[in-house]
């Protein structure tokens, strides 16, 4: 049984963490069939959707190793492409903010556009062509309003256009776009960035150039808001824990992992809903109660929080993830059959 | 790919273009595999993005065979993730 624990929990104690690397290799566990078995992994592994939203999507992974979830995870963070401005025509900035943080806070914006419908841009291509580059405009400039009170200071009805915001920005089709994309509407997700403050007889007057590009290169082009996973929490009460002790050991807990129950008049406390725990350890501050728990993880169960900037539904950057970690694999398979290796 | 070694046995291959991201999943891979004595993987310097992965077999068996049949486990594994996560989120929403 102490074999079990060392292979499917991660056991935390008081002053530090056991069992965390994974050692379920074959050899190491004598009687245990550990090699690689895809039939056995098939009938382990199981993905449950718990919440979806717009732009979220919480699931569970279980059967996994850490390698592979984490690998998941990595890739979702830097390497699922994207699009997004890279370069920025500057024709006119009489602004008050500079031209290259004008051109930072534009790569920023995330831009509503499926990369999957365009190529990468050939390295060394100044001009960029049809099939790779999305073209915005941006052309705003601010005035005064003649109608405004005589002894009004507000900005928003002296000025006209004095906020620019990213519903500002068109899209300026290329070459046969509007034909490749007949009824495609491409702008930044959300209307209401700020990108730029004006006063009257300021103006920008940019071009921008969208290209498709990964997290690795620069961070603007990474997806998600952000991709975590955490392990399970799997708490066990190695003896009964009743009256006061229940008490206290419920307010060591995140609310609703504990719930006293009344067994013959007594209040004894039962572990409802391990998975809502932060794992916060307070257990370990109170003498009586720490040797009475047993705070673990469950190896290979993972749930995963993905949140997406709004250019692709979370549950297709994550089919989009597992492609790419395929595409790596096949690569390589592919340079081993083609080179001879000596 | 590189690869170097002074038997057909234990090899390193020299994989460009990898980090963490291939090499850990891939060693785990082949590290399941019964006949692998020793599997390890290393980024040679964090500036350049190549990593050092061993191969070394126990018995006659060169260290390609191993390598091959880790990166053809690890694309089973991504197939059946794919699809079963595909699945999942179709009965989530006809549920819901």
């Amino acid at each position: 049984r102490g074999a079990d624990e060392m292979r499917d929990r991660v056991v935390l104690g008081e002053f530090g963490v056991r069992n965390v690397h994974t050692t379920d290799f074959p050899g190491n566990y004598p009687g245990y069939e550990d090699a690689w078995d895809q039939r056995r992994f098939e009938e382990a592994f199981r993905v449950d959707v718990i919440r979806e939203e717009e732009d979220t999507l919480e699931f569970d992974m279980v059967g996994i190793d850490a390698a592979i979830a984490n690998a998941f995870r990595r890739i979702l963070l830097a390497e699922v492409p994207t699009m997004a401005v890279e370069k920025v025509f500057v024709y006119n900035n009489t602004s008050i903010v500079q031209d290259e943080i004008l051109a930072h806070r534009l790569g920023l914006i995330p831009i509503r556009a499926d990369p999957r419908l365009f190529e990468y841009r050939n390295q060394g291509d100044q001009e960029g062509t049809e099939i790779d580059t999305l073209q915005f405009q941006l052309k705003i400039k601010c005035k005064r309003n003649p109608q405004a009170a005589k002894e009004s200071s507000d900005p928003d009805e002296l000025y006209f256009n004095h906020k620019v915001y990213s519903k500002h920005m068109t899209w300026v089709p290329l070459g046969n776009q509007t034909d490749l994309f007949p009824d495609a509407d491409f702008r930044p997700v959300h209307d209401d960035i700020l990108i730029a403050l004006l006063r009257p007889g300021q103006e920008i007057d940019v071009l921008m150039h969208c290209v498709k590009g990964i997290g690795k290169d620069h961070a603007k082009f990474s997806p998600v808001a952000t991709a975590s996973y955490r392990l399970l929490p799997d708490i066990t009460l190695l003896q009964p824990i009743e009256d006061e002790a229940a008490e206290t050991l419920q307010k060591c807990f995140s609310p609703g992992v504990i719930e006293i129950q009344n067994i013959n008049g007594k209040k004894v406390a039962r572990v409802a809903n391990a998975r809502l725990d932060t794992f916060s350890r307070e257990v370990f501050r109170h003498e009586g109660l720490k040797n009475l728990v047993r705070l673990a993880r469950v190896r290979n169960h993972y749930i995963f929080s993905v949140e997406s900037t709004g250019i692709l539904p979370p549950d297709v950057l994550v089919s989009e993830a597992i492609k790419i970690l395929m595409g790596k694999c096949q690569r390589f398979l592919n340079e081993l059959d083609s080179v001879p290796m000596e | 790919i590189q690869a170097d070694g002074t038997d057909g046995n234990c090899v390193t291959f020299v994989l460009h273009d990898e980090d963490h991201t291939l090499g850990n999943s891939l060693r785990y891979m082949v590290m399941k595999n019964p006949d692998v004595e020793f599997c390890g993987y290393c980024i040679t310097h964090p500036s350049e993005s190549k990593i050092n992965f061993r191969i070394q077999t126990r018995g006659a068996l060169p260290a390609v065979e191993p390598f091959r049949k880790g990166l053809n486990d690890l694309m089973g594994v991504c197939q059946h993730v794919l699809s079963t996560f595909e699945r999942s989120v179709k009965e989530f929403r006809a549920q819901k």
